[in-house]
């Protein structure tokens, strides 16, 4: 008995250490099998508790995971049992069909995590809620993770994920991979989920407990090992690691921002770069073109070397237009302009879509830059302090704070 | 699972009666029938007299209140609805995708309760 109790710890570490890694896996199969999120997700917490006892008394199993399915299948099965017991439907039992445990569970158990994303991220769900229940069931981050990240209360989250599991549920929302004809829009949301989840990492000062950054790398990742050969797929990841690369750049060493165009290069993680150039590459190759394949060809060309190729680049966001009838890509399309020297025309372009963009902070920051390389120092001024007032980290206002204040010495003593 | 497609619409966005327009919104209600006929999943379906044929009933305190007009004033109306028993929300998408006025009007799909009998 001697060594019970260090056998023990190493137990709990083996139970944490699968279920790190293979939880998502292991939450999906049992979700497909039992058809319910929160009995799939108390089963296999059930199973991993029954873990500790067996896997202490008799060593690990052979197959660990295929173990925990099993196990967290039945103890499911158990739930549903008592569900339907106390809603005293016992006699439907039969007819509902439940799955059957007592198939031998292979150890190689297939990977549904493709379906469960695609329930998770399913449009009749709010964005803030697919980005939940993402990071909840995919990534296996822990409520108060994922509070942390989008600075909301811990009870915020919780609820807002019992509500979605809840909707799945009553809105008929199955886990499913969507049939061809829905393949196109179905695949949007998901990357647009997956996409807010990058951005919103990247634009955080400092990392959370949990990167989503990572995060949102590893999921398109899963989606295009899942989906090899999707164009999208493949642009939205090549889009992720293009911005990736660049992170260590992006922030100066007083905690500043540094635009694309005046970041020390050397400062890219070239690796990624080049893997995310091939990545895209291949996807322009299948002919398939979409809105996620231009915007990395757009940052692409914001990267080439050794300056950004403005040209194409207008052209891209021409191609992006009909993609996204938006206020920002015609921001995007006046900004590249005005590198090609037509600042005129761009300020004009950014002033037509003052309307749409009213409180937009990106606007008034390149309104600001424009009127500043005309020579209106006075108003580049006021929009540059509107900018500032609207930036939404520490490092964009101490960017803008510095461009303002090398508009106001450039342009003389005004207070004498 | 049962879903309610509640057709709702803008009369002034509507095609007029005699129009091109609104023999093709007809037709295009014929089809979609067809394929709910065809696919086996239609439970049921009308359309609905327009909201100055309305009456609505409350009781208040006990007394039956009844008023000329419908529930609730707004530019958008129900005009009619089917209900159709498929196996998911997407599948009711794909049937509800099929009725014309979506182009023009929304569509709300709604699960049905479920009373199955006890015991």
């Amino acid at each position: 008995m001697q060594d019970a109790a260090p056998k023990a710890i190493a137990v709990g570490k083996a139970v944490d250490e699968i279920m790190r890694r293979d939880r998502g896996r292991l939450l999906a199969g049992l979700i497909v099998r039992l058809g319910d999120f929160q009995i799939a997700e108390d089963a296999l917490q059930e199973a991993a508790i029954a873990a500790l006892g067996h896997w202490g008394r008799s060593g690990l199993p052979r197959a660990p995971v295929a173990w925990l399915m099993k196990v967290g299948l039945n103890k499911g099965i158990d739930r549903l049992r008592a569900a339907t017991r106390e809603s005293r439907k016992a006699d439907a039992l039969g007819q509902v069909g439940l799955p059957d445990a007592s198939v031998e569970t292979p150890e190689d158990i297939p990977d549904e995590r493709l379906r469960l994303i695609f329930a998770c991220c399913h449009p009749a769900l709010e964005e803030k809620s697919r980005v939940a229940l993402t990071l909840r069931t995919v990534c296996n981050l822990s409520t108060r993770e994922i509070a942390e990240a989008f600075l909301d209360a811990e009870a915020t989250i919780g609820q807002r994920l019992s509500r979605a599991k809840a909707k799945i549920r009553a809105k008929g929302i199955a886990f499913a991979i969507p049939e061809p004809e829905l393949w196109d829009a179905r695949l949007g949301t998901v990357l647009s989920t997956i996409y807010l989840i990058f951005t919103t990492g990247y634009v955080r000062d400092e990392a959370g407990p949990r990167d989503l950054c990572r995060e949102a790398l590893f999921l398109i990742g899963v989606l295009q090992t899942l989906r090899p050969g999707d164009p999208e797929i493949e642009g939205a990841r090549a889009l992720m690691q293009l911005t990736e690369a660049r992170r260590a750049a992006r922030i100066d060493t007083s905690g500043a921002t540094v635009p694309l165009e005046e970041q020390d290069r050397a400062l890219w993680n070239h690796g990624l770069l080049a893997e995310a150039r091939a990545l895209l590459a291949t996807a322009v190759a299948r002919q398939r073109p979409g809105p996620y394949q231009i915007k990395a060809a757009i940052a692409d060309c914001h990267m080439a070397d050794p300056d950004p190729d403005w040209r194409q680049m207008s052209f891209l966001y021409q191609d992006a237009l009909p993609h996204e009838p938006t206020p920002v890509v015609a921001l995007e399309l006046g900004r590249g302009l005005a590198e090609l020297g037509h600042v005129d025309l761009a300020l004009d372009r950014l002033d037509a879509a003052r309307a749409d963009l009213a409180g937009f902070q990106p606007w008034y920051a390149a309104r600001a830059s424009l009127l500043a390389r005309l020579g209106r120092a006075e108003e580049a001024g006021a929009a540059y302090r509107q900018a500032i007032a609207l930036a939404p980290t520490a490092a964009s206002r101490l960017f803008l704070g510095r461009r303002l204040r090398g508009i106001e010495a450039a342009s003389g003593p005004d207070i004498g | 699972m049962k879903y309610m497609l509640l057709i709702y619409n803008d009369p002034d966005r509507q095609p007029t009666y005699g129009a091109p327009e609104f023999d093709e919104m007809m037709a295009g209600f014929f089809a979609a029938n067809e394929r709910m006929k065809a696919d086996g999943v239609l439970c049921d379906g009308e359309g609905l007299q327009g909201i100055e044929t309305a009456t609505s009933l409350r009781i208040k305190s006990g007394k039956v209140e009844t008023t000329d007009g419908p529930f609730a004033e707004t530019r958008e109306n129900l005009g009619g609805y089917y209900i159709i028993d498929v196996p998911d929300l997407d599948a009711a998408l794909t049937y509800a995708a099929l009725i014309p006025s979506a182009k023009f009007g929304t569509i709300e799909l709604r699960p049905l309760m479920d009373y199955k009998p006890a015991g």
